[in-house]
């Protein structure tokens, strides 16, 4: 069993308005130093191997469902699990 | 002419295109659910607002996949009218049938209200009953309506005059204050604001009609000359 960790977030050229929110709210509290937050989507995905390569397979998802790639830009990490 | 409205799970404003095109058009209208194999006895397809899917993913990005939607890009390469109203249109953009995507405004509030919206282009099957550069007040009502495109495809849409329906004001950062677009051949239009909420005096305006009129006036005179 793989379980695939996909992180999801608005392109760096596309506007972050959440981010930018958060941003701001963090210098209010005083927490200046940061200079940009952008916010994304996390989503975990438990594979079961049938032979076919899972990165193809998730680059494949994350391309027709899980991103638009117009406005989005996507990394993920691969690990091994225990089935439940 | 007779009209599909498409009712995805989660469509909200699929009673009012109804009532829209029955009612206050005096047109065919029928409600084509989203599994539905066959949109060939259709003379133009309606696509409505709400939350498809419940938006849990992104906006139009599950709803892209239903059955229908084969059906949907059938019509368009037909050149039949294809009018995708707020979700609507953020299905139309997901489905690659629409160029750009719809962002979260940028004030990060929904929005519901009438604005004041620019015709940019009269010139099209959705748009003739109107006035070049006329002023109409049509409803909004999205919290993710703002419209994004890359530079090349912004100048591709602007070369082609896809550019129909301009907001007047800046009420949710869409590029260039966008509202509504066709696709190039024309055939097809994605908007959010609501013109199926102001097609009568008693919700608050009509100027709405015109364009649906529009399309109604366009096919009669493509397909009804002979009669």
């Amino acid at each position: 069993m793989k379980k695939v960790k996909i992180y999801v977030t608005l392109r760096e050229s596309v506007l972050d308005p959440q981010g930018a929110a958060v941003q701001g709210s963090l210098h209010k509290l005083g927490y200046g130093e940061v200079v940009d937050v952008r916010i994304g989507k996390y989503m975990e995905l438990m594979i079961k191997p049938d032979g076919r390569n899972v990165d193809t397979l998730v680059q494949e998802m994350c391309r027709k469902l899980l991103t638009n790639t117009v406005i989005e830009d996507y990394r993920y990490e691969v690990e091994e699990a225990v089935a439940q | 002419m007779k009209f599909a409205v498409i009712v995805f799970p989660g469509s909200n404003c699929d009673l009012d295109l109804y009532h829209a095109v029955k009612d206050e058009l005096g047109e065919e209208v029928e409600y084509v659910w989203h599994d539905s194999p066959d949109l060939s006895g259709f003379d133009g397809v309606l696509l409505p607002g709400g939350f498809s899917y419940g938006d849990y993913l992104r906006c139009g990005a599950i709803s892209r996949f239903s059955a229908v939607m084969e059906e949907v890009k059938k019509a368009a390469d037909a050149g039949k009218p294809v009018l995708g109203i707020c979700n609507g249109f953020q299905i139309l953009t997901e489905a690659g049938l629409l160029p750009g995507a719809l962002l979260r405004n940028k004030n990060l509030k929904f929005m519901c209200r009438t604005v004041e919206l620019t015709v940019e282009n009269a010139d099209t099957m959705f748009t003739g009953e109107y006035e070049q550069g006329e002023t109409v007040r049509i409803p909004v009502a999205h919290g993710e309506g703002n419209y994004y495109c890359d530079d090349e495809t912004l100048a591709q849409l602007k070369a082609n005059n896809q550019i129909v329906f301009t907001y007047n004001e800046d009420c949710n950062g869409s590029r260039e204050g966008i509202a509504g677009i066709t696709n190039a051949r024309g055939n097809v239009l994605g908007m959010m604001p609501h013109p199926e909420r102001a097609v009568h005096e008693l919700i608050g305006g009509t100027d709405g009609l015109a364009l649906f009129k529009s399309i109604v006036k366009q096919w009669r005179e493509a397909h009804v000359t002979h009669a």
